[in-house]
């Protein structure tokens, strides 16, 4: 156990068990495919197994007589019917808009990558639906397909999108204004530190694969829809105000119990989209239980970016300035929230931990026939960090300095801190964090770990680096004018029972968090009671309050803070009943350990006897404040949150077959104030975890013709429990985040974030160490890979 | 899945009855043909299950020293019961695939589908096993006829495989990333009248044996005999997880672990 896990026995701070686990760990969770509705039907759906072509021919009347079938949807069905939206509009460095292409439920005319759904088939059974599927007719002139981005973008390539002027979806520099003063300092420097890297492409995988189940009530004509989602809210907005047609009221979206999410479940699908309206049409409910083979070729794929960055140095090794050109992968449509990926979420962390006066930033985002890609656990930081913490290093052994002293002379020391990429840190240590660092990895240990390995016939690497990250995804005021179409505030409704008990509906989606622990600790330390008399709700747009859900660490920053001004309200409101109970003035009533006295007298009431007044209120303030007990806060953060820390991994590699086994590793990370450190230590090992996987095993590769090869688990590695070490991880290095109640700052994507760069530092480390002339080797660092760079 | 029909038979007379059915497929342990069915890559009339037949399971020494495992064990089964007699196969059959699929998978069906990345071949080749069938005895050589492709006819059923035990054997393998199945194995066998060699994982052609390295370890039966072998790229599998030539490299590499195992 990590020393901060401490003697607390509850409220924040305490590392309370997750209750949620008991339902997870005994079979009872309730998933989204355990949800059936009476006399539901099933989907398949008929996906094209070509990258790029025309739909030349589409007969479905044989398989629509096949037993079973209820009806057999085409794009057809759906002209009339909106697309799939896209909630982010970039804006380019010509200031003009996005390309931003229509993105069909079900195909009209084209396909555009394997997967692509074609034909929908609604039968009583999912194998009468798979068996119809397979009796369309379906023929398809095959196109050349673009799989690579830099052929994408010449001149005369095929085009994704037949009524776009190219496959270049954007062109966006940042700060634009700071390029001519960028390319000066690079004029200028001593030293230039150049370095062309992939960000390999990644297929999420969460253990439960994607499910919907559309349902419609003739009687009243509502629809409701289950889905595995990370933000039902947002799904019911988009389904309801751009595809379907269907207003807030008479449409409610239910995320259940959802297993793993890692963004893919961030996004509004064409599946969940066509289970609504099909339960409506055919007034039925429709469900849809993804394959894992579907979910390779249908969920939102992450990363995939192709640059080259450079660094410049001047003679006393201070950075100067940062370039970076950057090619990302938008795949074949534009996912919910894409276009935002490799700019507001990219861009406006190159400065990093570091103190580099000039940026510029460019990205081209360009469609390819690959299924689209979009946020994945990090999201635009794990690529702002790899590639920095990348350049970096390389620019030590250049110039032959030590990797760590030469990060700490750039740090940043003060604080707030404004970038010169747009963002102002609130806080933040750095040095204590790579102090922290040093000690818990023991880097004094590590030239006798590396003796020992040589005797071994193993080559030892150590590497380490910095991530900054910006949390707690953000102001509304601020994401609007970047281009999001939405808001980013969160809400919650406390609601306290006659007998004292509470349950917070909160807008905030927990998908393995462990919400269920963590935010009745908050409200336990605020009121004083038992963490077992508060019960989380959500994932119900009937219940909670309109919320835009969780992702990008931001479940505590902003909906905890929305909780805690609910909360607020409930307390200022139960101490006017309680000052009335105790004939004293609302301004002496203190509340403490759940109970209200009269400051400076032992007089007392309990919260439950407050609580109970509220809602049988015979000796109430009536002429003053209702009745009831139940507050609701909407928060809309001033500033993202800037979680950071340096992580160091070591290594060894067979120089016989070039495989690389992660000998340590450890992460000091400052994410502000801790409510549960159990869960925090869970959340960054987890990370750490999914970026090992990244950097040594994970890899979505596809042909030149768009087929994809690594289609299934027996090509996609993914991380398994003997691919990563134990970790020391320690966040004891606070700097709290000033604006928000909790003063906490996120921490579910620091391990995905901060690892990558760390393993790959180590790798080349490694083989430097052995007089190999290795300075790059792109992820995955497969043994294959590895070895080959060992031959030069 | 198709619809099938499923027939559990109890003796080889009525397992080679059903399998005469239009369409029939043998099952083992079906950790390839479920699968493969669930994709609906394959679509039989009738399933036979090869699991019930009592006299297909097992593990004997034969009077000549040899062991011979009946063709439904399962790959837990070899690993614990044939630890004391050949410990090198056994070793082999604790290394295949996780706990779920070595209590399924059996090595008749191994040896059947001829997985060119399967462990099992490489144990039969390089110990010239004897394939055992309800109609005929096949030596190992004859046996591996190409990747998915042997020499066994329509409703042949392997009965039981006999092993015979080498001096000193060792298998290592070189686990491809995601699968897990053997990117390289090598099976290195040592017998009083020479050194067998078997490769599986790296050939288009399924398991083979490394002949020259034979040769060199019959003469010098120590790691430093494989210095300066090596096996030509073509005719390697090249795929996302490895060239051809590293492929070629992990042959050599793996083979002087097996024999520094084994010696």
């Amino acid at each position: 156990m990590p020393k901060d896990i401490d003697a607390k026995e509850s409220g924040i701070g305490a590392a309370t068990k997750r209750r949620e686990d008991i339902r997870f760990l005994s079979g009872t969770g309730n998933y989204t495919d355990d949800i059936n509705v009476n006399g539901q039907a099933y989907v398949h759906f008929l996906r094209s197994d070509v990258a790029h072509g025309r739909i030349s021919s589409l007969e479905t009347t044989a398989a629509a007589a096949m037993p079973g079938v209820l009806r057999i949807f085409t794009g057809a069905d759906f002209e009339g019917v909106g697309g799939l939206p896209c909630g982010w509009q970039v804006t380019d460095r010509f200031g003009e808009v996005m390309q931003e292409p229509a993105h069909p439920v079900l195909a009209q005319g084209k396909v555009r990558h394997v997967g692509d759904p074609i034909a929908a088939v609604v039968a009583e059974t999912p194998e009468q639906a798979r068996d119809a599927a397979e009796a369309i007719e379906l023929e398809i002139e095959e196109l050349p397909a673009v799989i690579d981005m830099k052929a994408a973008l010449q001149d005369g390539a095929p085009k994704v999108h037949d009524d776009l002027t190219s496959n270049l979806c954007y062109d966006w520099g940042f700060v634009e204004e700071n390029k001519d003063a960028v390319n000066k300092a690079f004029d200028a420097a001593a030293h230039v530190t150049t370095l062309e890297l992939v960000n390999n492409r990644l297929i999420a995988n969460p253990m439960e694969p994607r499910v919907a189940v559309g349902d419609f009530n003739r009687a009243t004509g509502d629809s409701t829809l289950y889905t595995t989602s990370q933000n039902p809210h947002v799904i019911r907005l988009l389904m309801g105000a751009f595809v379907l047609g269907i207003p807030e009221h008479k449409l409610r979206v239910v995320a259940p119990d959802v297993g793993g999410g890692f963004g893919s479940k961030i996004f509004h699908y064409a599946e969940e989209a066509f289970c609504t309206f099909a339960a409506k049409a055919l007034n039925r409910a429709v469900k849809w239980t993804s394959s894992r083979s579907e979910a390779f070729m249908s969920d939102a794929h992450g990363r995939d970016h192709v640059t080259k960055i450079e660094l410049a140095l001047d003679a006393d090794n201070n950075f100067t300035a940062l370039r970076t050109d950057t090619l990302a992968n938008m795949g074949a449509y534009l996912s919910t929230f894409a276009p935002s990926v490799p700019t507001w979420l990219h861009g406006t962390l190159m400065a990093g931990n570091y103190k580099t006066p000039l940026i510029y930033v460019n990205v081209k985002a360009v469609f390819t026939n690959t299924v689209p890609v979009d946020a994945y656990r990090g999201a635009g930081r794990p690529e702002a960090t790899y590639q920095l913490e990348r350049v970096i290093d390389k620019a030590a052994r250049e110039l032959g300095v030590d990797p760590i002293a030469l990060r700490r002379q750039n740090f940043i020391t003060e604080f707030p801190y404004a970038t010169p990429v747009a963002v102002e840190y609130d806080t933040g240590d750095y040095v204590a964090t790579m102090d922290k660092l040093e000690e818990i990895a023991d880097l004094a240990g590590f030239a006798a770990r590396r003796a020992e390995s040589e005797k071994a016939g193993k080559l030892r690497g150590l590497g380490v680096n910095c991530y900054i990250e910006a949390c707690g995804i953000a102001p509304s005021n601020l994401v609007g004018q970047l281009g999001a179409r939405a808001g980013l505030y969160e809400s919650a409704t406390v609601r306290v029972n006659a007998t004292g008990g509470i349950v917070v509906m909160t807008g905030s989606h927990s998908h393995g968090q462990g919400h269920e622990t963590s935010f009745p600790q908050v409200i336990s330390s605020m009121i004083g009671i038992p963490e077992d008399m508060v019960e989380i709700e959500h994932g119900d747009t009937n219940n909670a309050p309109m919320g835009m859900g969780t992702y990008g660490s931001r479940s505590l920053a902003v909906g905890g803070s929305a909780m805690v001004r609910a909360t607020e309200k409930i307390i200022a409101k139960a101490k006017k009943i309680a000052a009335h109970l105790m004939e004293a003035a609302d301004a002496d009533i203190e509340l403490k350990d759940g109970k209200f006295s009269v400051a400076g007298t032992d007089k007392s009431v309990a919260w439950g006897d407050v609580t109970l007044a509220a809602y049988v209120p015979h000796n109430y303030p009536l002429e003053e404040i209702e009745p009831g007990l139940e507050e609701t806060a909407f928060y809309d953060p001033a500033n993202f949150t800037y979680p950071s820390g340096a992580y160091a991994c070591e290594v060894e590699v067979d120089p016989d077959t070039g495989k690389v086994t992660i000998e340590r590793f450890a992460a000091a990370d400052d994410f502000g104030n801790i409510v549960n450190p159990m869960i925090v230590d869970g959340q960054v090992h987890g990370g750490i975890g999914q970026g090992i996987g990244q950097a040594l095993l994970e890899g979505c590769v596809y042909d030149e013709n768009g087929q994809l090869l690594s289609a299934s688990f027996m090509d996609y590695a993914m991380p398994r429990a003997d691919d990563v070490p134990f970790y020391q991880v320690d966040h004891s290095c606070q700097t709290p985040c000033t604006h928000n109640p909790l003063g906490v700052k996120g921490c579910g994507e620091a391990g995905a974030i901060g690892s990558p760069p760390a393993v790959v530092n180590a790798v080349v480390d490694a083989l430097q160490s052995a007089g190999k002339p290795v300075t790059h080797i792109d992820m995955p660092l497969s043994p294959a890979r590895v070895w080959a760079a060992m031959q030069g | 899945m198709y619809e099938f029909e499923f027939a559990r038979p109890t003796s080889v007379a009525e397992a080679v009855q059903a399998l005469g059915a239009e369409e029939a497929q043998a099952l083992g342990g079906g950790q390839t043909l479920i699968p493969t069915l669930k994709q609906r890559l394959a679509m039989p009339s009738v399933l036979v299950s090869l699991t019930g037949i009592a006299e297909m399971t097992g593990i004997t020494t034969t009077g000549d020293g040899a062991v011979e495992i009946g063709g439904a064990t399962c790959h837990a089964d070899v690993a614990k019961g044939a630890a004391a007699a050949y410990p090198a196969l056994a070793a082999l059959a604790g290394q295949i695939g996780d706990p779920a699929v070595r209590n399924r998978g059996t090595i008749g069906g191994s040896l059947a589908n001829n997985d060119p990345a399967a462990c099992y071949p490489a144990a039969a080749l390089a110990s010239g096993a004897t394939i055992v069938t309800n109609v005929r005895e096949i030596a190992a050589d004859d046996y591996f006829q190409g990747m998915f492709t042997t020499a066994l006819d329509e409703g042949e059923i392997i009965t039981s495989v006999r092993f015979p035990v080498p001096q000193a054997a060792n298998y290592q393998k070189f686990l491809q990333p995601a699968s897990r199945f053997a990117m390289v194995g090598v099976f290195v066998a040592k017998f009083a009248e020479g050194v067998r060699v078997a490769v599986t994982g790296a050939s288009e052609e399924g398991v083979f044996r490394w002949s020259e390295a034979e040769a060199a370890l019959a003469s010098s039966f120590s790691p430093d005999a494989i210095d300066g072998l090596t096996v030509a790229p073509d005719g390697m599998i090249g795929d996302i997880h490895g060239t051809r030539a590293y492929r070629a490299h992990l042959v050599g590499v793996m083979t002087k672990r097996a024999v520094a195992a084994a010696a």
